[in-house]
């Protein structure tokens, strides 16, 4: 079962390939790092490659429809042949635009998701850097995203690009203060924000020590809170269809969209993360390997993002906004009440 | 350990690398033919009539506002998350006094009505 675990090979990797040629000193973490990078940034198109597969699947047979079924086994290699077209596409910048600001928000969009990777721990031993503000780090980080929104909004001049923006940056600033605030339970049961740390204090009970069990008020928040970050429906407005026709990557065409849905579905995927490494445990897991146990959990949540999209209908925006402030606000104080209650008093008698 | 934090630069200088990389690529693969009315802003295939960057609701100003006060407040709590274990009962107590004033200032807001998005 050892073997199955891949922290070693890296190990291995490291030790006989990488020291020997680079060193350990400041050049040879560089050098290690930017190789991490490079594979992080590989695994994470494979992973939204599949993901927008799956969910292209899941609507489809929610609507009782097959979906795609003509490239490759039940049309598996739909999104590699949607990605060599998206290459081949004209990149049109409207003339109207702010040329540097709509280059750069695709840009910034996609790196904001992709840095949070940093600290998203994979399996025991799978992580590219430990920080010890892990789980503080990965908030800031993707609230940056909000940022490339309003540019993307902003610099390609257009109306429906401009509310789309302006409404994703009200909606996404909303829903972190409750987000922020479920997270903040776990924080205090652990008495750390290091994401490997987190997991470690979850693997009581043959590894089913889980957070939700203990603050299952958190969850549901930090599962609301992040379906609004992820900008996914009911929450979707930014990008509503209907009305503001695709909203903040409107003028965007060729591989600047592209990096804008592939940026969309690598949140989805770290929102799902970080709810599996705070709440259900993250690697913890008996027989299987730690990484696997880590990807049961988070594709679990990612299908069930996939199910809350097609299966509820777009909220209005003045219910979104009061609904963060008015309803999840005041019950993720409830939640820190109960937490620091537990904690200090009824698990003492 | 400083070495920790690196991992930061270097994902964010090869995330941007690689992403502007990508747009390369397709620079070199794609046809390039822009004329008037492909550059045109798109408003549903009638003629625009102004710009876009215009006066906008100061709604988003107000949320902007209370957003800095509890994001700021969520930032003071996460050190007393991490010490809590440690501080005991009295740090809860303190920490109810410390949320129930930011409290009164939401339900202000709220009575207020500037928490209604019209």
């Amino acid at each position: 079962m050892e073997i199955l675990e891949l922290a070693w090979i890296f190990e291995w990797l490291n030790e006989n390939l990488l020291v020997p040629i680079v060193g350990d000193g400041e050049f040879g973490i560089l050098v290690r790092n930017l190789i991490l990078a490079c594979s992080v940034f590989g695994l994470l198109s494979l992973i939204a490659l599949c993901l927008v597969w799956w969910e292209r699947k899941v609507s489809a047979h929610i609507q009782q429809r097959f979906g795609p079924m003509m490239t490759g086994w039940h049309g598996i290699l739909q999104t590699v042949a949607d990605a060599v077209k998206l290459i081949q596409k004209e990149d049109i910048v409207p003339a109207l635009a702010d040329r540097k600001v709509f280059f750069w928000a695709p840009v910034i969009c996609f790196v904001c998701a992709f840095a949070a990777y940093i600290v998203i721990p994979f399996g025991d031993g799978l992580i590219v850097s430990d920080l010890n503000v892990g789980i503080l780090y990965i908030i800031a980080i993707t609230t940056f995203t909000i940022i490339s929104l309003m540019m993307a909004g902003w610099g390609s001049n257009n109306k429906y690009a401009l509310l789309g923006g302006m409404r994703s940056a009200a909606q996404a600033v909303s829903y972190e203060v409750p987000m922020a605030l479920s997270i903040l339970g776990v924080v205090m049961v652990t008495g750390s924000m290091s994401m490997q740390e987190i997991v470690k204090a979850q693997s009581a009970w043959y590894g089913f020590h889980w957070n939700i069990f203990f603050q299952p008020l958190g969850f549901v928040i930090y599962v609301i809170a992040a379906t609004a970050e992820a900008n996914r429906t009911p929450f979707d407005l930014p990008e509503a269809e209907q009305e503001l026709v695709a909203g903040f990557n409107i003028e965007y065409s060729g591989m600047k969209f592209a990096m804008f849905f592939l940026a969309e579905f690598v949140n989805m995927f770290t929102v799902s993360a970080i709810a599996t490494t705070v709440f259900l445990g993250g690697w913890n897991g008996p027989w299987l390997p730690s990484w696997f146990w880590f990807l049961i959990k988070t594709l679990g949540m990612v299908f069930l993002f996939m199910v809350f999209r097609w299966t509820y209908p777009r909220l209005r925006v003045d219910q979104l906004m009061e609904f963060a402030w008015k309803v999840l606000l005041p019950l993720a104080f409830l939640n820190i009440l109960w937490v620091g209650l537990y904690e200090e008093v009824f698990s003492k008698w | 350990m400083p070495a920790d934090y690196s991992a930061v630069l270097v994902f964010i200088i090869a995330g941007t690398g690689i992403v502007v990389f990508t747009f390369l690529l397709s620079w070199f693969v794609q046809p390039r033919n822009p004329y008037k009315v492909k550059t045109e802003t798109y408003e549903c295939g009638e003629p625009i009539f102004e710009q876009s960057w215009t006066q906008f609701n100061n709604r988003f100003y107000i949320f902007g506002l209370i957003f800095v006060i509890f994001d700021v407040e969520a930032v003071f709590l996460f050190p007393w998350a991490v010490a809590f274990k440690s501080l005991g009962l009295f740090a809860l107590v303190e920490m109810v006094i410390f949320i129930t004033i930011l409290l009164v200032g939401l339900v202000y807001a709220w009575k207020k009505g500037a928490l209604k998005w019209v």
